[in-house]
């Protein structure tokens, strides 16, 4: 059972007694909510004493009349405000011109109770104001958690650098402690193991630098008339040992000579690692084609593969960091999980679009809009 | 000669290698073991084999995929020791493990261990679970 403190700022003593009443035994449930809500109501006469009360303990709900002896309801709405409270304020009171209604929702106020009101009415009142508060809060809580996402991909950094350590040690150890014997024939499958857990971890590591100079910011861009066309033909070379071990044509479409105002070695990141997934996720005999083309003030780059594809639930989360589609065919291909992420923080930086297509077993095609500028 | 039932552990780990080296180390133990790579996959063999003890990786196809599946089991098997396995420790100033009442209440698993443990370690804390 949850307790929300409720506070009655009032000076007719009626009121003050007649809510304490009311609610004392009231509880608010919604299936959405873990818990149940009961109420542990405080109340103020004045609008000096609310505000000490305020200071004082952590409230949830303040009903509030806004006729007080001395300040005002809407001075102590302004005070919550100021103090950012993460209070929800409902106005109560029998003069509820249109006037202050205005002035106290533009302040935040939540709702408004008539005065008199009978218990039924307060009840659906306090209902929802529950409801409210809770969303907000809800969402309050996201956002903090928002905050920790920096946290938290340290955190699965250190995952994803410690497990491969993990996996390469335990091997280590079984051939230390000569668990299969004396011939080294027996532990083949196990250094190819190690192996390919130290290649991926060394991939990782290159991918975080680009990522961290990124995130930091602290890259030195130059940006300068760049041809595509030029760089992803470097690209397609610089991968060319790739793949023909992968046993994968790679073609350039590129009709017009296209030049975009870019830094070129971001540029050659976003390429290399479009061409590479392209490449690595393809299948034996398979081909990519990369297309440039200019479509009114874009250019569009496109890089088709005749690979393993994905469904369509596994697209959307792509571009998050450390995100690898796991299935029985990229269960033996290493990647970091980064490098779509990388090239989505690139392009941010250009404002340009990503988008992917794909179909399981037939392949997949991400295309990437840059907006071309008047005067390049 | 008194004839006993191996104690059944379900292993379930998303990288191969550990989960293999796991299953060697806990089959040295004189367990049976059972492993499973996913979430889903873990479930159904859970209901199959009624494992003893369950020994779950943290993050797998999610971050708190460990979590997800301990709360399941529990649900259902309140009895079952569950430990969770993560390689993001207090060692490295990243404890993002539970840290609160009402997360262990939530989660309910039995133990959390650092996967780097020692393997005699490890034999102590799941014979202690399993009151051998």
């Amino acid at each position: 059972m949850g307790k929300l403190k409720l506070l009655v700022v009032d000076d007719e003593p009626g009121i003050r007694s007649g809510v304490s009443r009311i609610l004392e035994n009231y509880t608010v449930s919604y299936p959405f909510m873990d818990e149940d809500f009961e109420f542990d109501v405080v109340v103020a006469e004045t609008g000096e004493e609310a505000l000490e009360i305020l200071t004082g303990s952590k409230l949830d709900i303040v009903l509030l009349d806004n006729k007080l002896p001395g300040i005002q309801g809407i001075e102590v709405l302004e005070f919550i405000n100021e103090q950012k409270m993460d209070v929800v304020v409902v106005m109560i009171t029998s003069y509820a011109s249109l006037d202050l209604a205005v002035k106290a929702t533009r302040q935040g106020a939540y709702d408004f109770v008539p005065k008199p009101f009978t218990p039924k009415e307060l009840r659906a009142s306090i209902e929802t104001i529950t409801k409210q508060l809770f969303l907000r809060r809800m969402t309050q809580k996201l956002n903090v958690e928002g905050r920790q996402v920096r946290f938290q991909f340290l955190s699965v950094l250190s995952h994803e650098l410690k497990s491969p350590l993990n996996a390469i040690e335990g091997y280590l150890r079984l051939m230390q402690d000569k668990k299969y014997g004396d011939s080294l024939h027996e532990y083949m499958e196990m250094i190819d193991r190690s192996l390919f857990r130290v290649q991926a971890m060394r991939n990782l590591i290159l991918d975080m630098l680009d990522f961290t100079r990124i995130e930091s910011g602290k890259k030195s861009r130059k940006l300068e008339p760049i041809y595509l066309c030029e760089v992803v033909q470097q690209c397609i070379d610089a991968f060319q040992p790739f793949s023909i071990q992968k046993d994968v044509d790679v073609y350039l479409n590129c009709s017009e000579k296209i030049s975009i105002q870019a830094d070129r070695q971001e540029m050659e990141i976003i390429i290399n690692n479009l061409i590479s997934n392209a490449i690595k996720y393809n299948k034996q005999g398979g081909r990519v084609d990369v297309n440039l083309k200019r479509d009114g003030s874009r250019l569009i780059l496109s890089v088709e593969d005749t690979g393993i594809g994905m469904k369509k639930e596994d697209t959307e989360k792509l571009f998050e960091d450390f995100v690898r589609i796991k299935s029985e065919h990229t269960k033996h291909i290493s990647g970091s999980g980064l490098g779509l992420s990388i090239i989505r923080k690139l392009l941010d930086l250009y404002d340009a679009d990503i988008s992917v297509e794909s179909e399981p077993g037939e392949g997949s095609c991400f295309t990437v809009m840059f907006k071309l500028t008047e005067d390049v | 000669m008194l004839k006993t039932e191996k104690k059944k552990i379900l292993i379930v780990d998303d990288d191969a290698d550990y989960l293999f080296q796991l299953k060697v180390a806990v089959q040295d133990m004189g367990f049976d073991v059972i492993t499973a790579e996913t979430q889903k996959e873990a479930e159904s063999i859970y209901e199959k084999m009624r494992p003893d003890l369950a020994i779950l990786d943290l993050m797998m196809e999610s971050q708190d995929t460990g979590f997800i599946l301990c709360h399941k089991i529990k649900g259902k098997y309140p009895d079952v020791p569950i430990i969770i396995a993560s390689a993001v420790t207090a060692e490295t100033g990243m404890l993002f493990d539970v840290n609160t009442l009402e997360d262990q209440e939530w989660i309910k698993a039995d133990l959390f261990l650092d996967k780097g443990i020692r393997m005699d370690q490890l034999h102590k804390e799941i014979n202690k679970l399993l009151k051998i």
